[in-house]
């Protein structure tokens, strides 16, 4: 059946065509389209608000002495206390929790995903570590306490609660995570990828060393970068392992590696007790500059993923 | 006999690969059935028919490509120099090193011209200083030489499409295979990249031993000494269709006197 022919005849031809074409107003439409707007600003308004808050609350102490604050330890005195120890204790974490998570959470994905059998004991395994991502990252402190910083042999190794110890649970913790985003990342690459691969003779572990893991760098390298991210603002964790809330004597340089085997604080642990303080000065100023750094801290992080990940796809796509 | 028309001698040419029976297993589903077909060295074979009647499958079980596919399984026997390529001993990445393969989108590597090229003999262990030549005789064979020539180290994706398909042909060849097995290998490209392949075909066939999967009949008729008719049928046991061979000779005759009534039926386009 022939569409309708628009009404050309008459000297309104033109003009009932024109009406027919018109834009109608589609109400539903936009309302939709504004509610959809309105959240996103009033998420990006809680955001600001956050921001802009806790940057006015420390800028007296970021403006004013960011030097010392960057440089000195824990002191009882809000004017002389600075992040140094919590910056060291943070970074070693971040470190310790990636050389130990990112060569098991990788292996495991590629095992998962390239060797494994396909019956009810991988897709049991497979749904365990889905639900162990969603744990509370209190329970993986526990965990911790119990095996790294007690007992089970580690605690030669650990020496007690210290940032080996609070490295390796935290690398317990985003296991699962990087697991998924790398076993997500592989899936994504393309049969027609593989089977080039493979149809110029390769084995299996040349197909994936050679053509698998370049072309899913860019997810993997997301998913570890921004679960490292994660990691980094854990507090409960830290608080169950040990983590020093009083004062530590000395700061060590940075590249002192025995420190990973003492007493220790860090940057999330140094907030909530300063947060807890009576003094205005902790409480206020110290706690709200401490914040500010570990924000920059961590959109250091994602945005060192999100360039990476950019210059990854770029190569894959000519 | 294997006597054409403008032949000097009428001589039948070795077989290469030889089907015995050979029926395809996805799980339980039976894909294809009882296969019996020799490929003869140095000519293009064609499989053509309806969709969905197992060419594709046959061509992948050559060199082993269906093992990729979780619950694929093979029975009867491929024979390829005398050696069935089944048997357990038989390393699939020996087999596709000798039996290369083309694929239906062109998939070249995210890498360079030339990385592309020399993935295969690299892994195979070939040394470096012979890549550069191989790179050349198999863009030249794969007539591609003179349009990228001058930049072999670029993208391989930032070629045509007719381009990047000529570019898998050159990686195919690149291994120094015995076979080139071919899965709709133009199906994705414009009439004059066809074209192109189809010249290429031509000329390299006194290298190789061509297996061309096509729906396209003129193509098969242009293009092939021996082609094979596939069709699909109705499972008595399920109501699944399973593919099988229903005829097998020289191109001449399947297209212009065939044996079989389904066959006739086919390419003389009453169905399909």
């Amino acid at each position: 059946m022939a569409a309708p022919a628009l009404p050309t005849d008459g000297a309104d031809g033109a003009g009932l065509a024109l009406e027919r074409l018109k834009k109608r107003p589609d109400i539903g439409g936009r309302v939709f389209q504004m509610t959809l707007l309105s959240s996103l600003l009033f998420t990006l308004l809680v955001l600001v608000v956050l921001v802009v808050q806790v940057v006015g609350d420390g800028s007296s102490v970021l403006t004013g002495r960011l030097g010392s604050f960057l440089t000195d330890g824990l002191s009882a005195r809000p004017a002389r206390a600075g992040i140094a120890q919590g910056l060291r204790g943070t970074l070693y974490l971040c470190l310790i929790t990636a050389v130990v998570a990112f060569p098991l959470g990788i292996g495991a994905a590629i095992y998962l995903e390239e060797y494994a059998p396909r019956n009810k004991l991988t897709t049991f395994i497979d749904i365990n570590i889905r639900n162990l991502a969603g744990v509370p990252s209190v329970v993986y402190g526990i965990l911790g306490l119990t095996i790294f910083v007690k007992g089970f042999g580690f605690r030669s190794l650990t020496g007690g609660s210290t940032p080996l110890a609070a490295g390796l649970t935290l690398a317990v913790l985003v296991l699962p995570v990087v697991i998924i985003t790398t076993a997500e990342a592989l899936r994504s690459v393309p049969q027609a990828l593989k089977e080039a691969g493979y149809g110029v003779g390769g084995t299996q572990w040349e197909v994936i060393r050679d053509h698998m893991l370049p072309y899913a760098a860019p997810g993997i390298l997301t998913g570890t970068l921004l679960s490292i991210a994660r990691a980094a603002g854990e507090a409960a964790p830290l608080i169950l392992v040990g983590t020093t809330t009083g004062y530590l004597t000395r700061v060590p340089s940075w590249f002192d590696v025995s420190q990973v085997r003492d007493r220790f604080t860090a940057m999330p642990i140094v907030i909530t007790s300063w947060a807890r303080q009576p003094q205005d000065g902790f409480r206020i100023d110290n706690a709200a500059a401490a914040i500010v750094v570990l924000i920059v801290f961590v959109l250091l992080l994602n945005s060192a993923a999100i360039v990476l990940r950019n210059r990854f796809e770029k190569r894959r796509e000519a | 006999m294997a006597e054409r028309v403008g032949d000097d001698v009428a001589v039948e040419q070795p077989t290469v690969l030889d089907l015995q029976d050979l029926a395809v297993y996805y799980g339980a589903f039976r894909a294809v059935r009882g296969v019996n077909m020799a490929v003869r060295q140095n000519e293009i074979t064609a499989m053509i028919g309806p969709s969905g009647c197992g060419k594709s499958t046959v061509l992948r079980s050559l060199n082993r490509m269906n093992d990729l596919i979780r619950g694929a399984r093979v029975e009867g026997r491929v024979m390829y120099h005398g050696i069935d390529l089944y048997d357990p001993r038989v390393d699939p990445v020996e087999v596709r090193r000798r039996i290369g393969m083309v694929f239906q989108k062109p998939n070249p590597f995210p890498k360079s011209i030339y990385d592309n090229i020399t993935y295969g003999p690299k892994i195979a262990g070939a040394p470096k200083s012979s890549f550069d030549e191989l790179v050349e005789t198999s863009l030249r064979k794969a007539a591609l030489w003179d349009e990228v020539k001058d930049r072999l180290k670029e993208s391989a994706l930032g070629m045509s499409g007719g381009q990047q398909q000529r570019l898998c042909i050159a990686r195919a060849i690149a291994t120094n295979p015995d076979v080139l097995l071919m899965d709709e290998p133009c199906s994705a490209l414009d009439p004059i990249a066809t074209g192109y392949i189809e010249d290429l075909m031509h000329e390299i066939k006194t290298e190789y031993t061509i297996v061309i999967v096509t729906h396209n009949m003129q193509q098969a008729a242009r293009v092939s000494d021996r082609t094979a008719f596939f069709t699909a049928e109705l499972d008595s046991d399920n109501d699944r269709r399973t593919g099988l061979l229903v005829e097998y000779d020289l191109t001449d005759k399947i297209f212009s006197n065939p044996s079989d009534e389904r066959t006739e039926n086919y390419v003389t386009g009453r169905f399909g």
